[in-house]
């Protein structure tokens, strides 16, 4: 399995996708925190919708973190295409047949194959906390906010925390793109479907049918992202997307390693 | 070794109610080069995949370098493949692309410069596979497939897109693998190609096996043709009449008589046109090529 993680960050590490991964994670996080502080005085609100985070709630110690978890879901969507685009491109293209000659036992072509998506995640979501974290800091001043709680103990714990949940979110939304490249077996449907589904169709089913965003797999992930959330708890989300994902997860996996190599 | 390189038996595979292989039943021997030949459609890439345990058989057994085909794991390492065509990562360089086959594979990346350079792509190994004509990633396709250094080397139509210059290549490449000890699988349309080629021939007709064996003994099985061409064209008719007599079938063409019969004949046909008063300009035996016996026996049109 180690060969595959390290044959598959070879297809990663190409500069394409590098680069448009780090100016689309640069510009959400920089958009995102910006606007946390820069408007935080506005009577619109500086954050979803339309909710106010002051200058003092800022000044917590969870502060520092305040826009990097609130971009969980985006950064998760980001994972959902690369981690769709990069299995579903295997068949599109016709690679798979490759990797299987080389590496015949399909189940470590998939689990090495995820291992390096997950680490090309974690390194993302670094990039994001470096990229928000550097940004707060240097906005801070400007709103008002004081940041010596930040780097308190408790600070540094939250950030560490906060980091864990955007990650497992991050991880969770790439699954979702991974099993919906191995189902749909198409780079731009699966890439379509899952983004759509995530940002569009979930949040229509949510604002549409009250409490549906208990079974949702997005909301579910989204929540573990952002520690929880008013209405949902972190660990219903944890619980049930990671049954949800787990359960496809396995289904998918047994249809790769049973079904024909044909194209 | 005294196991066939490849050994297939009953190999089925059915789609539905479509068999697309049916009871295909043939070895390859060790060190050889083994053509597998058959009209489009008559289950040829099917086998392949079967033998590369991409495809799961629907019946029928299978060996590879004296391994089953159901533990792909134990021969693989030691087969090189092009099956259907080079597929590759176009936003990756044709080096980059090598490395990551080499790297899954486990074999050495210093490899990949070598073979880049033998298959004649060593000054474009770092463009885009994007880039790459038709006839250089059939090239990288080729380089691919040596990378393991195999024992076992499956080509499915190495020369689609190549140049004379470069199926030339391709050929010779074959036949120094061959004489190094790889055993050669190749699949081709080129059928001139491989009569130069082939020690051995598989030929398929609608999934099913129609010949298994020494090209020699395929060619030997068909009936060779006489070409007679006499002095005067208007003793043509006489020829034929000649030949029919003596129970051959006969075509008149361009000035000849073509008479359905082996060499053997010849210097009877030759007394018989003597004692009729015809002087033949020229009188010569032609073996039929593979390529129209495969025409002959697949019953495909021209």
């Amino acid at each position: 399995m180690i060969r595959v993680f390290l044959a598959e960050s070879r297809k990663l590490r190409r500069p394409t996708l590098v680069l448009s991964t780090i100016l689309a994670v640069v510009g959400l996080e920089a958009l995102f925190t910006s606007l946390l502080y820069l408007l935080i005085n506005s009577r619109d609100g500086n954050s979803r919708r339309g909710e106010t985070i002051s200058a003092s709630t800022l000044s917590l110690p969870n502060g520092l973190v305040a826009a990097f978890s609130s971009t969980a879901t985006l950064l998760g969507v980001v994972a959902l295409c690369i981690f769709a685009a990069q299995t579903a491109q295997e068949y599109s293209l016709g690679t798979l047949r490759n990797l299987l000659v080389r590496q015949p036992s399909r189940m470590k072509i998939l689990g090495g194959k995820y291992l390096s998506m997950a680490f090309f995640a974690l390194i993302m979501d670094l990039l994001a906390l470096i990229v928000s974290a550097s940004i707060s800091f240097g906005l801070a001043g400007h709103a008002h906010v004081i940041t010596k709680l930040w780097t308190s103990h408790t600070g540094l714990h939250i950030l560490a925390q906060s980091f864990g949940n955007v990650f497992l979110a991050t991880l969770g939304y790439g699954t979702l793109g991974m099993i919906l490249g191995l189902l749909l077996r198409s780079p731009i449907s699966s890439v379509a479907l899952g983004s759509i589904w995530v940002i569009l169709i979930e949040s229509l089913l949510t604002l549409v049918v009250k409490g549906i965003d208990r079974w949702l797999p997005g909301q579910l992930i989204g929540t573990v992202g952002g520690g929880g959330m008013p209405g949902l708890s972190y660990q219903r989300g944890l619980l049930v997307g990671g049954i949800y994902l787990l359960v496809a997860g396995a289904v998918v996996a047994y249809l790769f390693k049973r079904r024909d190599v044909s194209n | 070794m005294d196991f066939p390189a490849i050994s297939v038996s009953d190999l089925t595979k059915n789609y539905g109610n479509r068999s697309a292989v049916s009871h295909a039943t043939f070895e390859v021997p060790m060190g050889t080069v083994c053509g597998f030949v058959g009209p489009n459609g008559s289950g040829k890439t099917t086998t392949i995949r079967m033998i590369l345990s991409l495809i799961s058989p629907s019946s029928g057994t299978g060996t590879v370098l004296g391994h089953s085909i159901n533990h792909p794991e134990k021969y693989l390492p030691a087969v090189g493949a092009m099956i259907e065509g080079p597929a590759f990562y176009p936003a990756l360089s044709g080096r980059e692309n090598l490395n990551v086959l080499a790297t899954l594979g486990g074999f050495p990346i210093s490899r990949v410069q070598g073979l880049l350079e033998q298959v004649g792509l060593g000054e474009r190994g770092g463009s885009k596979f994007k880039t790459y004509s038709l006839g250089m990633k059939q090239r990288l396709g080729i380089a691919a497939a040596l990378l393991p250094n195999p024992k076992l080397l499956i080509l499915d139509e190495p020369t689609n897109g190549l140049d004379p210059s470069g199926i030339q290549e391709v050929r010779e490449l074959i036949i120094a693998l061959a004489k190094s000890g790889t055993t050669v699988f190749v699949s081709s349309h080129l059928l001139s190609e491989l009569e130069m080629i082939a020690e051995y021939i598989v030929m398929l007709r609608l999934g099913k096996v129609i010949f298994a064996g020494k090209t020699a003994a395929l060619l030997s099985r068909q009936a060779g043709i006489l070409v007679a061409r006499p002095e005067y064209s208007v003793d043509l008719g006489k020829i034929a009449e000649i030949a029919k007599i003596h129970g051959h079938e006969v075509t008149i063409e361009n000035g000849e008589a073509r008479i359905i019969s082996g060499s053997e004949w010849s210097a009877q046909l030759n007394r018989l046109a003597f004692e009729a008063g015809i002087t033949l300009a020229s009188l010569t035996a032609v073996s039929p090529t593979l390529e129209e016996t495969f025409f002959e026996m697949t019953g495909d049109s021209q």
